[in-house]
C-alpha cells in the first residue's frame, strides 16, 4: 500500500498493527510509514551511539596513565575526531527528531502520516549513506583534525581520502537533516486536527517545530562549506587556505554558523521530551505552557546569533566578541524559563518515579550544571583561560550527553510501549537511569576540575598531576556504559517478555495515547478531535493491564 | 486549519488518484506542498548564502582584484543570459496559469518554451566557460591567463600588473555560476518530467501542484542569477 500520489483506497477500519502491515525486509527498507522509518532511524542511531561509545571507551582507557596507555598518539587523534564526528553527526543531531520525532509527531497530530512520506524515506537513506561514508573514513585510515575539520590543517595537500569522505558524509547527513526539518514544519503547519490551534499543541511539537526552523536555515550553510572545503582540497581554490590566498577564519565562521545552532537542534527536541514527561508523571498540567512554547522559538532565533563565541581566540574583532558574548548570555534566559517552568510543574504534583521521570530528574540536575558552565565560557574574561581545556569538554558533554542523551533515553522509555506494544521492566529501567547518572557525573565532574587547573583538550598525554582526575573519569565512563547496556538489555528483553502495553499506560492526554499500542498502519481511522494535551480530567487507571481511560465527569 | 470536524472523506466524494492518503482533500495537499517547497527554497537561499558571503568578504578585502578580474567576463553574454532566464521564468509562470485553467495546449507549449530557454542559457554558459578555460582562466591555482587574452583587454587594464591570487575571484565565479548551472540542469530535468506528465493529461484545475512547485523553484534559480549577473559581470 503506498501513500504516494497514486493512492490505493485504504479500508475504512483496519486491525493489526503497523508492525504486521507488510512482511519481509523490503516492506521495511522501502516503507513510507513514518513509524517504520522512525524505528529504522532508532536502530541506525543506536548503532552509531554504540560505535561512538566504543571510541570513547578506548580514549578513556588510553588516558588511564599520563603517557597514554593504549594507542599511538596518531591513533588517539583519529579516535577523538571520529568519536566527535560520529556522536554529533550520526547520533545526537538526528537522534531525538529523526527517531522519536518521526514516530510521534504524526500521532500527536492525529494524522495518518507526515506531509511528505517519500521525502522522509529519502532523508533516512541519505542518513544511511552518510553513516556509510563515515565508516569508510575509518577503513581508509581516519581523520585526525578534530570533528571541526578546521583548515588549514584539515585541507593540507598531504591529506588522503579520509577528509574528502568525511566532508561528503557531512553533506549527506546535512541534507537528511534538512529534509526532516522541512517535513516536520510542513506537517505541523498544515495537518493539525480540528481543535488544535498553535497553543493547543503538545510541547514536543513546539520543540520539533523550532528544531525544524534551525535545520532548514543553518544546515545548508554547513553543506556548502563542506563542499567548498572538498573542492579546496582538490583544486586549491584559494578560499580557505592561506597559501593560495584564502581565509581559514572564514571557514570557522561558516562552520559555527551551522554548528552552534546545531547544539540547539540537539537540545530543543530533548527539552520537548522533558516537557511531555514532566507533566505526565507529575499528574499535573504543564506550568507556563506558552512560555515554554515561545521560549523554544526564542532559543531557535537567538541561537543563530551566537556562533562567534566559538571564536573568541580565533582572531575576530573584540567588538564582535563583545556582541557574541552578550547574545550568548541572552540564550540562557529562555533556557532558564523552561527549567523554572518544569520545576513549577512538579510543585505539588503527584510525582510518579517511573523510568522516564527518573531520567528527566537527572536531566534537570545535569542540564542546570551544563547550562551554567556555559556562562563561564560565554564570558570573555573567563573563556580565554578556559579555552581548549577540559572544562570545555566537560561543559559540552554535560549538555550533549547529560542532557540530550538522557532526554533521549527518557523519551525512548516513555514512547517504548507505543512503539513496540510492550512494557519494559520498570526496575531495570530505573536502575539504568541511576547508573547513567552516576557514571556520567563520575566521568565529567573531574574533567571540569582538570580543566580549571589547565589540562588542555585533544592531547594524547597529560601532566602527571591530572592522573587522579583521569582515572576517576575513566571509571565513570565504564559505569556510564554499563548503564546504557542495562537500559538496552531491559528494552530488548521486553520485546520478547514484556507485558502487553495498553493504549495509555501512563495516563497521558496527548493524542498518541488514544490509539492502540502499537498503532495500526494508518494510526487513526478518522481524524480525531483534539483536546488539551495536558488535560488530565477524567483520566483514571483501570488496572495495569488495561491502562488509563478517560471518563468524562469523573 | 479550520476548526470544524470533517466527516470521513470517503463519505463526501471519490478521492482523486493524485490525492495522497494523509490529506483530507486536494486543497490541503496543494497548500502543504506549496509550504514544503517554500521551506525547501529557504534552504536553497542559505545554500547559496555562504558563496555570497565569501564574495562579500573577499571583495571587501581585495576590491582592486575584483575590478580587475571582472574585465575577463563578457557582460554581453551575461546580459543575454539574464534576458533568456527572465523569459523562461515568464514561460514557467504561464504554464502554472495554463494548468490552473486546464488549458492543455498552452500548458505544454509554455513548458516546452521554458526548457528551450533553459537549454539556451546552458549553451551560452558552455561558450563562456570553454572560452575561459581555453585561455587558461581556471579556478584557484589553475588561473593563468594566456598572453592573447591579456592583450585583448582594454589599454587601461593592461597597464596594471596581474594581481596575485587572481584565481580566488575565479574560484568564486566558477563556484557560484557552477552551482547555479547545476540548478538549471536540475530544472531542465524537472520540466522534462512535467512535459511527460502534461502530455498524459495529468494536470488541470483539480491538480496542478507539481507545475506550481517546479515553477517556484525555477523562479528562485532565476532570482539567484539576477544577483549573480551584476555582482560578477558589472563591477
Amino acid at each position: 500500500m503506498s501513500t504516494a500520489a497514486v493512492a490505493v483506497r485504504a479500508p475504512a477500519h483496519e486491525t493489526g498493527s503497523y508492525l504486521e502491515h507488510g512482511r519481509g525486509v523490503r516492506s521495511w527498507l522501502f516503507t513510507l510509514d513514518h513509524k517504520r522509518i522512525g524505528i529504522m532511524y532508532l536502530v541506525a542511531i543506536s548503532a552509531c551511539l554504540l560505535l561512538g561509545g566504543v571510541f570513547a571507551l578506548v580514549l578513556r582507557m588510553h588516558l588511564w596513565s599520563p603517557q597514554g596507555a593504549l594507542v599511538s598518539n596518531d591513533a588517539y587523534n583519529k579516535l577523538f575526531t571520529l568519536h566527535g564526528a560520529v556522536m554529533i553527526f550520526l547520533f545526537i543531531i538526528p537522534g531525538i527528531p529523526a527517531a522519536l520525532g518521526n514516530f510521534v509527531l504524526p500521532l500527536q497530530l492525529g494524522a495518518k502520516d507526515l506531509a511528505f512520506p517519500r521525502v522522509n524515506l529519502l532523508s533516512f537513506w541519505l542518513f544511511v549513506a552518510g553513516a556509510i561514508f563515515f565508516l569508510v573514513v575509518l577503513v581508509v585510515g581516519g581523520v585526525d583534525t578534530g570533528w571541526t575539520l578546521y583548515p588549514p590543517y584539515s585541507l593540507e595537500s598531504a591529506r588522503g581520502l579520509g577528509i574528502l569522505l568525511a566532508l561528503s558524509a557531512v553533506v549527506l547527513t546535512g541534507f537528511s537533516s534538512i529534509l526532516t526539518g522541512v517535513n516536520f514544519i510542513a506537517t505541523i503547519h498544515r495537518m493539525r486536527p480540528p481543535g488544535m490551534g498553535w497553543f493547543d499543541m503538545p510541547l514536543f511539537l513546539w520543540a520539533l517545530y523550532a528544531t525544524g526552523v534551525i535545520q532548514i536555515i543553518s544546515t545548508p550553510v554547513l553543506g556548502i562549506t563542506a563542499a567548498m572545503g572538498f573542492l579546496e582540497r582538490i583544486f586549491h581554490l584559494g578560499l580557505f587556505m592561506p597559501e593560495y590566498g584564502g581565509d581559514p577564519i572564514l571557514f570557522q565562521h561558516f562552520f559555527w554558523f551551522y554548528s552552534h545552532p546545531a547544539v540547539y537542534i540537539m537540545i530543543l527536541p530533548a527539552m520537548g521530551v522533558v516537557s511531555e514527561v514532566v507533566s505526565v508523571f507529575s499528574r499535573k498540567p504543564i506550568f507556563g505552557y506558552r512560555f515554554i512554547a515561545v521560549s523554544s522559538m526564542a532559543i531557535a532565533i537567538i541561537g543563530f546569533l551566537v556562533w562567534g563565541h566559538h571564536m573568541f581566540v580565533s582572531g575576530q574583532s573584540r567588538w564582535a566578541s563583545l556582541a557574541f558574548s552578550f547574545l550568548t548570555m541572552l540564550v540562557s534566559i529562555p533556557s532558564a524559563i523552561k527549567t523554572f517552568n518544569w520545576i513549577a510543574t512538579m510543585y505539588k504534583g503527584a510525582i510518579v518515579l517511573k523510568t522516564p521521570m527518573v531520567y528527566v530528574l537527572t536531566f534537570f540536575a545535569i542540564f542546570g550544571v551544563g547550562g551554567l558552565t556555559g556562562l563561564f565560557l560565554g564570558l570573555l574574561a573567563t573563556d580565554v583561560p578556559l579555552h581548549d581545556t577540559y572544562f570545555v569538554v566537560a561543559h559540552f558533554h554535560f549538555v550533549m550527553v547529560g542532557a540530550v542523551m538522557i532526554a533521549f533515553l527518557a523519551g525512548l522509555h516513555y514512547w517504548w510501549p507505543k512503539m513496540t506494544g510492550r512494557m519494559y521492566h520498570e526496575g531495570v529501567g530505573v536502575a539504568s537511569a541511576w547508573l547513567v547518572f552516576l557514571g556520567f557525573n563520575l566521568t565529567f565532574v573531574p574533567q571540569f576540575l582538570a580543566g580549571v587547573l589547565g589540562m588542555p583538550r585533544r592531547y594524547a598525554t597529560y601532566a602527571p598531576q591530572f592522573t587522579a582526575h583521569n582515572r576517576l573519569s575513566t571509571v565513570g565512563a565504564f559505569v556510564l556504559a554499563l548503564g546504557l547496556v542495562v537500559a538496552l538489555a531491559g528494552l530488548l528483553h521486553s520485546l520478547r517478555r514484556g507485558r502487553r502495553a495498553p493504549p495509555n499506560p501512563w495516563g497521558a492526554a496527548s493524542l498518541e495515547w488514544t490509539i492502540a499500542s502499537p498503532p495500526t498502519h494508518h494510526n487513526f481511522d478518522e481524524t480525531p478531535r483534539a483536546r488539551g494535551p495536558y488535560d488530565y480530567s477524567g483520566l483514571h487507571e483501570v488496572s495495569e493491564d488495561a491502562g488509563w481511560v478517560r471518563e468524562e465527569g469523573r | 486549519m479550520d476548526a470544524t470536524a470533517q466527516p470521513a472523506p470517503a463519505a463526501r466524494h471519490e478521492r482523486s488518484r493524485f490525492l495522497a492518503v494523509q490529506f483530507e482533500d486536494m486543497a490541503a495537499q496543494l497548500a502543504t506542498g506549496k509550504l514544503g517547497i517554500w521551506l525547501f527554497l529557504a534552504n536553497e537561499v542559505l545554500f547559496f548564502s555562504a558563496l555570497f558571503v565569501s564574495y562579500g568578504v573577499y571583495r571587501s578585502h581585495h576590491p582592486e582584484l575584483f575590478r580587475y578580474a571582472s574585465q575577463f567576463l563578457d557582460w554581453r553574454m551575461g546580459a543575454t543570459n539574464t534576458i533568456v532566464l527572465i523569459s523562461s521564468s515568464l514561460a514557467a509562470a504561464w504554464s502554472v496559469r495554463a494548468a490552473q485553467l486546464g488549458n492543455q495546449r498552452t500548458l505544454i507549449r509554455s513548458l516546452v518554451l521554458t526548457v528551450v530557454l533553459a537549454a539556451t542559457f546552458m549553451v551560452v554558459k558552455y561558450f563562456e566557460y570553454s572560452h575561459k578555460l581555453h585561455n587558461g582562466v581556471g579556478w584557484g591555482t589553475a588561473c593563468n591567463p594566456s598572453p592573447e587574452l591579456l592583450a585583448s583587454l582594454p589599454a587601461a587594464v593592461r597597464a596594471i600588473p596581474v594581481p596575485a591570487h587572481l584565481g580566488t575571484f575565479f574560484s568564486l565565479y566558477y563556484l557560484m555560476t557552477g552551482l547555479h548551472g547545476i540548478h538549471v540542469l536540475v530544472g531542465i530535468g524537472l520540466y522534462v518530467w512535467l512535459i511527460v506528465r502534461a502530455r498524459r493529461g495529468d494536470f488541470g484545475p483539480g491538480y496542478y501542484g507539481p507545475v506550481d512547485a517546479v515553477a517556484l523553484y525555477w523562479h528562485l534559480v532565476d532570482l539567484v542569477w539576477i544577483f549573480l549577473f551584476p555582482l560578477l559581470y558589472l563591477i
